[in-house]
């Protein structure tokens, strides 16, 4: 992976680079220095705590801001309360924290600041980040399960309806598939958006070495590749707001497995 | 690719940085923002469904009073119409005394005329015949010079006039 003189590094976007604090940030040993994705993560928090500010203005008749964040929290009150039910009103806070801090991570990960010579850095696309949210989501729905049914949580793995012989093997291919969960659910996001990003990247590559080869079938396949960008910076923005939405309907449909069991 | 190869000397900061600040997230916005929201909108839901439900009963007032409306309506209408109705059998019945009273006297005049013209007619007659015998009496004493006495012209003339 890498980088050769004169070509472009598709991995090179994912790269960390410590801004500040190298040398003596730690904790317990711990280094723990202020990144270019930690600067991403406080963007995105700065970016959401300017937007939900705006919409806190408590009108009755509701201005266009305030419209905008209203239809968001509607829009995952509605989501748990689908999934969840009427006990799902108390998770809104987490899930929407969850949903609109990784939209905005991904939204701003696709931002084309490199024209201006800042590089955009999507956090999102590293799995230690989107580990720690799936983790957290984990822990919540095993603490939610346990303090709620104590040992009865168990029960979630032994479908209603399993035949008495069968009980054994369901409850071990159940245990994995909820073992698995934290997993899929990290690796899903981090893979959806280095895909997207690793394939800009190489496309852009291709436009670059295309126009340097100068004539014959080169600018031709920049002029291509170029056009398949366009097109999958429009698909690349959608994926940013499903796999947000994928990662809090995710999360919401487990809660519902603690809360409701079967 | 870089998410494996700084794996060992990124993760504690990149975990580190995203506990830190998607608590800020979960704490500051969610916790503390995100339920004044949703009060906001819970509160305008309740008195969107409170003047509905105002425009509900102030509806159903109107159309009761309406509907009594109606009823008082249509009781003075057939009160009026009663009213109308007895005035005109009573103008009816007036009209019909009047027009008998005047009949009565009306008849009373045609008959007293009737009497007088039957009178005039019979003086009138008389006169004839007395005119009628004179000329007669006159007639047959210059043609035949014969004297008729008075009462075997009249009974003359009287044949001759009713035949």
């Amino acid at each position: 992976m890498a980088a050769e003189a004169g070509k472009v590094d598709p991995m090179h976007q994912f790269s960390i680079e410590p801004l500040f604090g190298t040398d003596n940030w730690q904790i317990a040993g711990y280094h723990i220095p202020f990144t270019n994705s930690a600067l991403w993560m406080t963007i995105s928090a700065v970016a959401l705590l300017i937007f939900v500010a705006g919409g806190l203005k408590r009108q009755l008749v509701p201005g266009r801001w305030q419209m905008a964040v209203e239809t968001f929290t509607g829009f995952v009150d509605g989501m748990l309360a689908a999934n969840i039910g009427p006990n799902g009103k108390k998770y809104v806070p987490y899930i929407f924290s969850l949903f609109m801090f990784i939209l905005f991570a991904n939204f701003f990960g696709l931002l084309p600041l490199g024209v201006v010579g800042v590089h955009a850095f999507t956090f999102t696309s590293h799995f230690s980040a989107t580990g720690v949210l799936s983790v957290m989501a984990f822990a919540i729905v095993l603490i939610v399960g346990f303090a709620k049914h104590k040992l009865h949580f168990f029960s979630l793995f032994v479908p209603h309806g399993t035949p008495l012989i069968m009980i054994p093997l369901i409850f071990c291919i159940e245990l994995v598939s909820f073992l698995v969960r934290p997993f899929s659910l990290g690796l899903r996001l981090f893979v959806a958006m280095m895909a997207g990003h690793v394939l800009l990247e190489v496309l852009s590559g291709f436009v670059i070495n295309g126009i340097n080869a100068g004539v014959g079938i080169g600018p031709v396949v920049s002029l291509l590749s170029f056009i398949l960008m366009v097109a999958i910076c429009a698909l690349e923005l959608l994926v940013a707001a499903i796999q947000a939405y994928v990662f809090a309907l995710l999360t919401s449909l487990y809660l519902n497995d603690a809360e409701n069991l079967h | 690719m870089p998410q494996i190869a700084q794996l060992g000397e990124t993760y504690a900061s990149q975990i580190f940085w995203i506990l830190l600040i998607f608590g800020f997230v979960f704490f500051v916005i969610g916790n503390g923002m995100v339920p004044k929201v949703m009060a906001t909108v819970a509160l305008r839901d309740k008195q969107i469904g409170n003047d509905l439900a105002a425009a509900e009963a102030a509806r159903k007032a109107a159309d009761a009073e309406e509907e009594a409306w109606r009823k008082r309506e249509n009781e003075n209408r057939a009160q009026a119409q009663a009213i109308i109705a007895g005035a005109k059998t009573q103008a009816a019945r007036v009209t019909e005394g009047r027009l008998a009273e005047v009949a009565v006297k009306l008849d009373a005049q045609l008959a007293e005329a009737d009497a007088r013209i039957a009178a005039a007619r019979d003086g009138a007659l008389n006169e004839i015949e007395t005119v009628a015998t004179e000329a007669a009496s006159d007639i047959v004493a210059r043609i035949a010079g014969v004297t008729v006495d008075e009462a075997a012209a009249r009974a003359a003339v009287k044949e001759a006039l009713h035949g």
